[in-house]
């Protein structure tokens, strides 16, 4: 029974932390692009703009929801939940910070410790494109279908490239588990060992989350927004807060697997988990800022011909070193 | 193939840690250059009052034909307006009206940002033009 409640009051916690954290990434995106080109970024909602993300959330809600005559509708309307749900799920496993002992009774900073935690990121990670992929197909709309289509080609070409780039950190550590991965870290962190890797799940991690520079499946100059084209209202918010969070995640699990999750000196470790989150979430936002989309068959060629052998490379001469 | 992108980034992140270039419109305003042509006003001589004289050269070369006087005369024989009305809307702010003015009694202001909610209130009569109240609004 108290491990329930521990668990309930844990999920609520993290859940509602989680989606300030996205909420706010909007606002944090629009102002650190704005910086980058020079200008201030919103500011006239409430102090420094700190208003935009609720009035934004309040415009969604009043705006018109709606579906169109050819949209397959069940699937239209399951699409952005999809994205959502899953990207929520992923949080699920992450370690963010040590046991504290509160009321008498240790509780361990993360949601649930599954032995396959990693396994069960990536599966999840995956359904999260179903979410993009069926949005695209169910609008019954040429640009939505031609998102989709380059949403499911990108995410087959880079998924196997990122999975791969994780597997010398699973091959280091001994355990699919990401407190177990965090707590081999005490010493170094993984990054020292990977930093090939490291650099390798970046960019996968940004083609997997539909990110500038391989935002091929939402491409505003020639697709006109791909997938959500068609998405209006709390919908649409809900694809954008799905993206939003599924960077965050990605952003949380590079802090787990390379750069030591809580572990750090000093500060408490849900501090020192937020901060290295941050600052990978900072450089995501100051890429788009400043790379140009690539074409499409130059990510294909991109995924395919140079970072899968790369990080076949790098699993091969983990392995090598590890066996001497 | 990667230091371009390097590069980039330190370029952007130079960008980032730079002052923005905004002006924050409502609170500041950007600084007009000299020969600005705003919306007009009516000069006034020392005495206080406006120098037209109703000539009616700067309703003459008006391309967008915006300007209307009519003219009259005081006892003294002195012509002077007696409705004068500078149709805002119409307006091109050419300022062919002010190079036209033989007595310099209409000039162009430094005000670019002129709106109000009805048209009536764009008609710039003698009185308006003389007060300027549209400068505050």
């Amino acid at each position: 029974m108290a491990l329930l409640i521990e668990s309930i009051v844990k999920v609520i916690v993290v859940f509602g932390i989680f989606m300030a954290f996205v909420a706010y990434m909007t606002l944090l995106e629009r102002k650190v692009l704005g910086r980058v080109q020079v200008r201030y970024g919103p500011n006239r909602v409430g102090p420094f703009g700190f208003g935009q993300p609720i009035a934004d959330g309040i415009k969604a809600f009043f705006k018109e929801d709606l579906i169109p005559a050819n949209a397959d509708k069940p699937l239209f309307i399951l699409a952005p939940m999809i994205t959502v749900a899953s990207a929520l799920c992923l949080i699920a496993v992450i370690p963010f910070g040590d046991k504290i002992t509160l009321f008498g009774r240790t509780i361990f900073l993360r949601i649930s410790d599954l032995d396959v935690g990693i396994l069960y990121l990536f599966a999840f990670a995956s359904i999260g494109e179903y979410g993009v992929v069926l949005g695209g197909w169910a609008s019954g709309n040429k640009y939505g279908v031609i998102g989709a289509l380059r949403a499911a080609a990108q995410m087959i070409s880079y998924e196997l490239a990122l999975s791969l780039s994780v597997i010398g950190v699973i091959m280091l550590s001994g355990s699919l588990s990401l407190s177990a991965i965090v707590e081999g870290q005490a010493h170094l962190w993984n990054i020292v060992y990977q930093p090939f890797a490291f650099v390798f799940y970046m960019v996968c991690a940004l083609a997997e989350i539909n990110r500038t520079p391989f935002d091929m499946p939402e491409a505003e100059a020639e697709l006109a927004c791909g997938y959500n084209i068609e998405y209006s209202s709390m919908k649409f918010a809900l694809f954008f807060m799905g993206e939003y969070a599924h960077l965050v995640v990605v952003c949380a699990v590079a802090t787990t697997l390379f750069l030591g999750g809580w572990q750090g000196p000093f500060l408490p470790g849900v501090l020192w988990f937020l901060l290295k989150t941050f600052v990978l979430v900072f450089f995501c936002i100051w890429e788009r800022g400043t790379f140009p989309r690539l074409r499409y068959d130059q990510i294909m060629h991109f995924g395919w011909k140079i970072l899968l052998p790369l990080t076949l490379a790098n699993v091969v001469v983990t392995a090598i070193v590890m066996a001497l | 193939m990667i230091f371009p992108l390097i590069k980039g980034l330190k370029y952007t992140l130079g960008r980032f840690f730079s002052k923005p270039i905004t002006i924050q419109y409502p609170e500041e305003r950007r600084e007009v250059a000299p020969r600005w042509r705003g919306i007009h006003y009516f000069n006034v001589d020392e005495n206080g009052m406006f120098k037209c004289v109703a000539c009616g050269l700067c309703a003459a070369v008006c391309p967008s034909k915006c300007i209307k006087i009519e003219a009259a005369e005081d006892e003294e024989g002195k012509r002077y307006p007696m409705t004068y009305e500078i149709n805002a809307i119409r307006c091109i702010y050419c300022g062919f009206c002010v190079e036209a003015c033989p007595v310099d009694a209409i000039r162009m202001g430094a005000k670019y940002d002129f709106t109000d909610y009805h048209r009536e209130d764009f008609m710039l009569t003698i009185d308006r033009l003389v007060t300027q109240d549209y400068l505050d609004k």
